[in-house]
């Protein structure tokens, strides 16, 4: 297991990279960049910008050093869009915010998720099972940016519970309803995704032989239900769990968090080259050590698993 | 709920009527009771690129930098320039020397005195190829001496022709005269810097506790994407008369958000999404407002190699202008208050009114007939209609829906297939600029409140040309205009020609339409540029 997990992170190194020249040609082949304006630069101005932050270099250069600032100095680099500021301390300020209210919404979306699924798939057909459906049918039907609004009319304006925005360092008023807005669809799929496979696994061969056995139903479902249950679930999960934390364009935009899911979208459009690999590095990372811890999982999860 | 936010106005009214008198202050000109709480907020759509004076480039960091520091000049709330650092100021006859005086008792906060050699360091700095300004294209705009060869490197910063004569005297020199310089020294990217405190902090002298400033504010809290909090300064030389003690920018992106959190009483300014006005201004009277913007919004024609042949014929161009309905377009779509346009420099500018020209007196029926005679005359009719125009726009609700409209009456009246391209903004920049377009959505603000700003744009070198329209008669107008003691003459006949010729399709004239709570008082209402400063402001017990 130990080897397995060393040798998966070693492959992980190429895939950045591989992640990195990609990013870099992508983003060379959209049309303009970082200073294209409404009101075009005059040339001399342009050329002195473009020399400061070394866009007059040959593209392979610009890989280069910006792999070797990486390395040496964990340094992604100047943002172009924000004069003053470099990547590091972008990520720095907008990390923890959509980390808080990812890792927040996440467990909110898979606690209540799961029991309502699990609860569903076990109370089939019955009035329960109905509403939890129903429930979750209109949570998906609600997506983040209908529920944003929705949420900031009805308690910020109407009710003037909650402040409708900002995040004021994380204190709590300013995080439930970024967490609210977020959760929700996450938490409808998940319980749709468990009670599907609770109640697949309900139908399954050992299951019937342990309840013809004699045991109590919770020792059923608890001990040899629940495990097999969940493997979609997890799959599910590892992927989700860096979607949330790397944030949400629109939780971000709505609630203007400060967070780093609108950066994503924002550095994309305003051709902020180094931002934009930032962040891509930053979720890269993220997706190919959660797809490892899913995978470790996996193995915790089902005996027949072995790496 | 319409009326939720007045029931809260009244109610604090209530509990503040309620309270003990001694607390309640009074404005000292007008005497009205003043609120408690002197807080003001106001929204901005996005995170500004920088909030330092010479690298600021957008409206929204303007505001911010316009109340952390202080420029030679202010405007007032007519958009006339009144004494800011400077208490004096003259210009040589031939308006190419100017000389401003400085007041003495202008401080930094951290109680330095400013000097004129403040100005000179900030100046420079802005050309310097080293400081990277998107804004050096703005210290050459001010025509001065030497600024185009520091710009391009070939001469040291310290060559421009800007000198200290003395702590209190700054005099600057121009290659040509600018009777309008004293406007421009109203922006931004001339307001002064404190040498050490850049020197000490780098890139990082912006941050709160390290910047130091000398304007009304100093900067206390800055989440960028979140907020930014500036507080009273109270080394500011009229710290005194200064009400409002704390000022907060909220980035909300999103304009109906924005408009809820203004109900929700969480903002006190914030635009007003397109089409929403004449509701809103029924609902709340004394919070709507729709004031003229030194914008023009039109349609380029390219009318460069690249562009349709059907296009180069005058006629087939006047044929698009008359037939679309201005209108419509203002009224059903826009109807934030926007003046149609029948020529390009909006009619707010300053000392500037523009041209009657033909189309603006007839009616839209009479227009249409001659746009399809126009047509006709040039060889197409609803049988043989010339090929498909591309027309391009950036991704906006409200470009989307003008563009919808004009296509669908050129369709209609002139039988003219229009194939729409919704591109995303630096690509639409990019097709504009390199002429991938036969039609294009533009706009264009006034740099500073004159016409040449605008007018300029018609000239043939102008940069800024995307249509590449090329007439030799208004070149030489605008050259003469330089020289000219009252330009107005030149401008409206260039004007006048330009829309003869169609060089563009002038669509309408910008307002800015704004909620701003009623309690806030000294609003700029008749500043065009809208440059509002948080130290003229105040805010009333309600």
């Amino acid at each position: 297991m130990t080897s397995y997990i060393i040798r998966r992170l070693l492959v992980a190194i190429p895939t950045l990279i591989l992640l990195v020249v990609i990013c870099y040609l992508l983003m060379f082949s959209a049309p303009g960049g970082p200073f294209t304006s409404e009101r075009p630069l005059p040339p001399q101005v342009m050329a002195n910008i473009e020399a400061q932050y070394g866009l007059d270099q040959p593209m392979w250069k610009q890989i280069w050093d910006y792999l070797v600032g990486i390395v040496t100095r964990f340094d992604f680099g100047p943002s172009f869009a924000y004069r003053d500021r470099d990547v590091n301390d972008i990520i720095q300020q907008g990390f923890p915010v959509t980390l808080t209210y990812g890792s927040i919404a996440f467990v909110l979306a898979t606690v209540v998720g799961v029991a309502l699924g699990v609860m569903a798939a076990i109370r089939h057909n019955t009035v329960l099972d109905y509403i939890a459906v129903g429930a979750t049918f209109s949570a998906q039907a609600l997506p983040n940016f209908v529920m944003a609004p929705i949420l900031v009319i009805v308690f910020t304006w109407q009710l003037g519970w909650l402040p409708g925005g900002g995040w004021a360092g994380g204190q709590w008023q300013y995080v439930i309803l970024p967490v609210v807005a977020l959760a929700t669809s996450y938490m409808a799929s998940i319980a749709r995704i468990a009670r599907s496979s609770m109640l697949e696994t309900l139908n399954a061969n050992f299951i019937r032989t342990a309840r013809a056995k004699g045991l109590p139903e919770r020792t059923v479902i608890w001990r040899h239900a629940m495990k097999p249950a969940m493997m979609p679930v997890v799959s599910y999960l590892g992927p989700t769990f860096v979607a949330m934390i790397t944030g949400s364009v629109v939780i971000d935009l709505y609630f203007s968090t400060g967070g780093i899911g609108q950066l994503y979208v924002l550095s994309a459009l305003n051709r902020d080259y180094s931002v934009m690999l930032g962040i891509t590095i930053l979720y890269g990372a993220l997706t190919i050590l959660f797809n490892l811890v899913a995978d470790v999982l996996y193995a915790w999860l089902d005996p027949k698993i072995r790496y | 709920m319409q009326h939720g936010r007045t029931l809260i106005a009244a109610l604090l009214a209530g509990t503040v009527a309620a309270g003990p008198l001694w607390a309640q202050a009074t404005h000292p000109e007008t005497g009205e009771t003043l609120a408690e709480d002197q807080t003001f907020v106001y929204r901005a759509l996005d995170e500004s690129p920088s909030i330092d004076p010479q690298k600021v480039e957008d409206v929204d960091g303007s505001k911010i930098v316009r109340n952390l520091f202080e420029g030679l000049l202010n405007t007032d709330a007519e958009g006339e320039v009144v004494p800011g650092v400077a208490t004096e100021w003259e210009a040589s006859d031939d308006r190419k020397t100017w000389t401003f005086t400085l007041r003495e008792d202008a401080a930094w906060s951290n109680g330095e005195p400013v000097t004129a050699e403040d100005f000179v360091y900030a100046w420079q700095r802005a050309a310097d190829p080293a400081t990277a300004s998107e804004y050096a294209w703005y210290i050459q705009l001010m025509k001065i001496v030497n600024a185009a060869e520091i710009i391009a490197g070939e001469m040291e910063p310290t060559e421009l022709g800007v000198r200290a004569v003395d702590d209190r005297t700054l005099e600057v020199s121009l290659t040509e005269g600018v009777p309008y310089f004293d406007q421009m020294v109203t922006h931004a990217t001339t307001f002064p810097a404190p040498r050490a405190v850049i020197e000490e902090h780098g890139d990082e002298w912006t941050r709160p506790g390290n910047m130091v400033s000398n304007g009304a504010y100093v900067l206390t809290e800055y989440v960028p994407g979140e907020r930014l909090e500036m507080e009273k300064n109270p080394e500011y030389w009229d710290a005194e008369n200064v009400i409002i003690e704390r000022v907060v920018r909220l980035v909300i992106n999103d304009e109906n958000q924005a408009l809820t959190r203004w109900m929700a009483d969480e903002v006190d300014w914030t635009l007003i999404p397109a089409g929403q006005f004449p509701r809103l201004k029924e609902e709340h009277p004394d919070a709507a407002t729709s004031v003229p913007e030194l914008c023009s919004y039109y349609y380029w024609i390219n009318l460069s190699e690249s562009g349709p042949e059907a296009l180069k014929d005058a006629r087939v161009r006047k044929a698009l202008s008359l037939a679309l309905d201005r209108n419509v377009i203002v009224e059903n779509i826009m109807a934030g208050g926007q003046p149609p346009a029948y020529t390009f420099t909006p009619e707010a500018t300053a000392g500037y009114s523009p041209p009657e020209v033909e189309a603006e007196t007839m009616t839209q029926a009479e227009r249409d007939e001659m746009a399809k005679q126009l047509m006709q005359e040039a060889g197409y009719g609803p049988d043989n209609p010339p090929p498909p125009f591309e027309l391009i726009y950036n991704t906006s609700e409200a470009h989307q829906k003008i563009a919808i409209a004009a296509s669908q009456m050129w369709k209609q009246k002139l039988g003219v297939e229009t194939t729409l391209a919704n591109q995303e903004w630096t690509t639409y920049l990019t097709a504009r600029g390199n002429q991938e377009f036969d039609l294009a959505r533009a706009a264009w603000c006034g740099d500073y409140n004159e016409a040449s700003t605008f007018v300029e744009l018609l000239t043939t070198p102008s940069e800024y040309n995307d249509g590449k329209y090329s007439n030799p008669e208004i070149d030489a107008l605008f050259e003469e205009a330089a020289t000219s003691d009252d330009p107005e003459q030149q401008y409206q006949e260039m004007e006048r020609l330009a829309a003869e010729d169609t060089a563009l399709i002038p669509i309408y004239w910008y307002t800015n339409a704004f909620m701003l709570d009623p309690a806030i008082k000294g609003w700029p209402y008749e500043n065009v540029s809208q440059d509002w400063y948080a130290k003229d402001l105040y805010r009333v017990a309600q």
